[in-house]
């Protein structure tokens, strides 16, 4: 049996770690749930981000911060061009994720092609650093991303609650063409909608960039967990999308402190098995 | 027809025999490999549609049973010097195994979508593989399969292998032409369109689903069987990630994933053009130039290249000379059959049997109580008018007679036998055809399908040919068939109904349950309709009809049934019925009834 300190260390990066998937579901999640496309693509296009971040940083020295507002205005651009071809084509739940699929790809040919195929890291003065609280140790950016993630999810959250335009977007989402009748534009805003989901890769990139190693291959790296916390948050909830990061994000952690690290992988997905059996009210 | 069978029966199997001698030609191993690519391609891409592409169920975790399959011959051929030939069977039996142990929990999920059954898949096949990397099956070292001796098939190894690529995907070819065009592929196709109406159809659903998964991962693992000898090093990270799930998805899709042929098309295609690119940088740009293709393919022809070359092809065929008969028609259909007058006095003798027996039936939803406690006889051959407020329980009494919904409470027997337990299909084999309001059609079988779906599955229980001959004779009764070959889109809301009692009837019901088929058809229509519904009850079927057209329920009923509330509130003649104060109140209000 692992140290009382061991476990209580792995639970704090699981949650920390959890936050980063949280951050990356969250775009995925609002384009699910509430414009019903899987976009695959959301990952290639985080990682685009991170490589992009990763290029300013190295070769012009800009700040992540700096870089990550620089690159989200051409991500939401990204968004609203991907949405306006797929709505010309009428594209369903399906063939999007068909479409999306190929856009990873052609996005994961171009990251070697430019990067190679070999894994960077990006190298910064406070990549490394790390709080200490009593015998555990709080690396600074994974808190940074932690916090973040909860920041935009709960700023969506409560947009989609509270706003005229949020409600707009979840009637929407519930009958498109009743909505339609009740005099809401749902063309403008799923525009809006699909560039503000870009634009959070752009920003799940970024921290991407700061906390693990790049390689493009490791695009399909996070797309079971994170879609595993995609389901478990419920579709086109942001706060869920990043409760249910923290959840698996610790759950794998501490499995690999108890068990092996080899083992994690199952957690994540027994969790997703075990509830879709269940079926709580909830989900 | 079947002489056209025969001789194209025969020009395959001549071009599979040709196909297989290639290896001895001499030409460089090259050509064997890629070949051999291509076959692979083909055969998981086919597999996998037998249950996604037929039935609609898609699934992203085909790697999965893929993998079983290579791990099993690896294991088996390796560790405990089997023969390769025999691992194969081994291979299939194992993967479908799998599949079954999967269905039998997942398939029993009252709410399971199409999307969660993909991710459910997904998640399989991540766990299946952290089970093998972390057991001796491959203990993250990778399992070296170069050594297994292959059967002398062929004079080179490569040949070997080859030809057994070209033997399995001739065989899933064929499997896959044998399901789609039998009853268990009618079945998947009709799940494909409408789960719950195929069930009440008669299709055991269930079943159903777990042989098609069982199929396609049977398939799967015998393709990894074969496929673990040509890659010679197995390792975890390659056979289990989101390479096959991915491609086999794009192949069928592209190709067109409800037709048999579909996936082939597409995985010879996409197989093709990566192999065209293989070294390095070009390897790289050349997955980029297929990912576009398809994403263009898939914008413009999202429901496959063979299905919408299909389509193009019946267009060109029908454009010649003639004009087609359709067009000039007039919108209504009309019956064509003779329509006997027969009076509405031919109702069952008092003493006749009775067909079904409705005992203190009861169902909630949750705290809703939409039945309580019912209890109705309805004669052989009475036609029972069942009328009530909106929400006073008609469609749900509906639905729990052909057993949609299960009994909260009682039992309902038919012919003296039970059927409140009964899974839906069992319950319309015995004998039970219903009519939906809002009707509901399988909207990718055409009307001709759509009815002959009913009489193969219903009680009538038809062989192909039968059903279709039978199909026939209710869309002539019915004044349908010059629209056999249309697709229920093409209809109009009065021929869609028509096309709803005519599905009812083809099943052959001992009982028939019509709800609300006049509403919306204008007086002439509802004429047309009345005398069928007569015409009906001659041939000697029971049938209880919900209604609200109050002219047609006088005119055709023995006895009303009104309901209100989820209760039995009157029961008995029409005219005495309706005549009843208390009845005319819950429709109108009290003021009325004083």
């Amino acid at each position: 049996m692992p140290s009382v300190t061991l476990l209580g260390q792995s639970l704090v990066s699981g949650v920390l770690l959890g936050g980063l998937y949280g951050l990356v579901a969250l775009g995925l999640s609002l384009s699910w749930g509430l414009l019903r496309l899987v976009n695959l693509g959301h990952f290639a296009l985080a990682f685009l981000g991170a490589y992009l971040v990763y290029q300013l940083g190295t070769t012009w020295h800009l700040p992540a911060w700096w870089a990550a507002l620089l690159i989200m205005p051409l991500f939401f651009a990204f968004g609203v061009l991907q949405h306006a071809v797929f709505l010309y084509f009428r594209v369903t739940e399906l063939t999007s994720l068909l479409v999306t699929f190929g856009i990873s790809v052609i996005i994961e040919s171009a990251l070697q092609w430019v990067w190679t195929a070999d894994f960077r890291r990006y190298e910064t003065e406070y990549a490394g650093t790390s709080l200490k609280l009593g015998p555990i140790y709080v690396p600074v950016m994974e808190l940074a991303a932690c916090v973040v993630a909860a920041a935009l999810a709960w700023a969506s959250w409560a947009w989609l609650r509270w706003t005229y335009v949020g409600k707009a977007l979840r009637a929407a989402a519930e009958d498109p063409d009743i909505a339609i009748a009740f005099g809401i534009n749902r063309r403008f805003l799923s525009f809006l909608l699909s560039g503000i989901c870009a634009a959070y890769a752009g920003v799940a990139g970024a921290f991407i960039a700061l906390i693990s190693t790049l390689a493009p291959s490791q695009i399909w790296a996070w797309l079971g967990v994170v879609f595993v916390v995609v389901i478990i948050g419920r579709l086109g909830n942001p706060l869920g999308a990043l409760i249910a990061g923290m959840l698996i994000g610790a759950a794998e952690s501490l499995a690999m402190a108890t068990f092996s690290p080899a083992w994690a992988p199952v957690v994540s997905f027994s969790v997703l098995i075990g509830l879709l059996l269940w079926q709580p009210d909830w989900l | 027809m079947t002489g056209q069978r025969a001789i194209s029966g025969v020009g395959i199997a001549g071009a599979v025999g040709l196909l297989a001698l290639l290896p001895l030609a001499g030409l460089p191993a090259f050509y064997d490999s890629f070949l051999y690519i291509v076959f692979y391609w083909i055969s998981l891409a086919t597999s996998w549609a037998i249950l996604s592409g037929f039935a609609g169920y898609f699934s992203f975790g085909h790697a999965a049973f893929f993998g079983a399959g290579m791990y099993t011959t690896a294991t088996l051929a390796v560790k405990f010097g089997v023969p390769l030939l025999v691992t194969l069977p081994a291979a299939a039996a194992v993967a479908a195994a799998l599949a079954v142990g999967i269905g039998a929990v997942v398939f029993r999920l009252k709410r399971l979508r199409g999307e969660l059954f993909a991710l459910l898949t997904l998640a399989v096949s991540f766990i299946v593989a952290t089970i093998i990397l972390n057991t001796p099956i491959d203990g993250g070292a990778g399992v070296l399969t170069s050594s297994v001796p292959l059967p002398r098939l062929m004079p080179s190894q490569s040949g070997t292998i080859y030809l057994l690529g070209l033997l399995m995907c001739a065989g899933t070819l064929v499997l896959a032409y044998v399901v789609a065009h039998s009853r268990l592929g009618l079945g998947l196709f009709a799940i494909h369109d409408d789960e719950d109406v195929a069930e009440v159809k008669g299709v055991p659903t269930f079943r159903y689903k777990l042989a098609a998964f069982a199929l396609s991962a049977a398939i799967a693992g015998a393709v990894g069987g074969v496929h673990a000898t040509y890659v010679g090093f197995l390792t975890v990270s390659e056979t289990f990630g989101i390479t096959v799930p991915l491609y086999v998805v794009l192949m069928s899709v592209l190709g067109g994933a409800r037709h048999w042929l579909g996936p082939a098309v597409g995985a010879a295609i996409i197989a093709a053009s990566l192999y065209t690119f293989t070294s390095g940088d070009q390897a790289m740009i050349g997955r980029g130039i297929v990912a576009l293709v398809l994403i263009i393919a898939i914008l413009i022809v999202p429901e496959g290249i063979v299905p919408s070359a299909q389509r193009q092809l019946a267009r060109w065929r029908l454009r010649p000379p003639s004009p087609v008969v359709t067009a000039d028609q007039p919108a209504i259909a009309r019956p064509t059959a003779e329509v006997k007058t027969i009076r509405s006095t031919s109702g069952p003798r008092q003493d006749a049997p009775v067909a079904l027996e409705i005992r203190d039936a009861s169902k909630s939803f949750g705290g809703l109580q939409a039945l309580r406690g019912v209890t109705l006889d309805v004669r052989q051959g009475e036609i029972l008018g069942l009328v009530g407020p909106n929400g006073s329980g008609k469609t749900t009494l509906i639905n729990i007679i052909t057993g949609h919904f299960p009994l909260s409470g009682g039992s309902i027997t038919l012919g003296g036998v039970s059927i409140g337990m009964l899974p839906a299909h069992e319950i319309a084999r015995r004998g039970v055809a219903r009519t939906y309001q809002i009707p509901r059609p399988f909207a990718h079988l055409t009307v001709l399908d759509n009815v002959a779906l009913a009489a193969a599955f219903g009680s009538a229980n038809l062989v192909r040919t039968a059903s279709i001959a039978e199909a026939r004779r209710w869309l002539d009764f019915t004044g349908l068939r010059a629209k056999e070959h249309v697709l229920p889109d093409g209809l109009n809301l009065h021929e869609r109904k028509f096309l709803e009692l005519a599905r009812a009837l083809a099943a052959g019901p001992k009982l028939l349950l019509l709800d609300e088929v006049l509403s919306g058809l204008n007086p002439a229509e509802v004429d047309q309709a009345i005398a069928l519904i007569r015409e009906v009850r001659a041939q000697g079927t029971t049938i209880v009809f919900v209604e609200h057209l109050m002219r047609a329920v006088v005119e055709l009923s023995d006895r009303i049934a009104v309901l209100n509330e989820g209760s039995l509130f009157a029961l008995g003649e029409p005219g005495a019925v309706m005549r009843d104060p208390r009845v005319v109140s819950i429709y109108l209000g009290k003021a009325h009834a004083a």
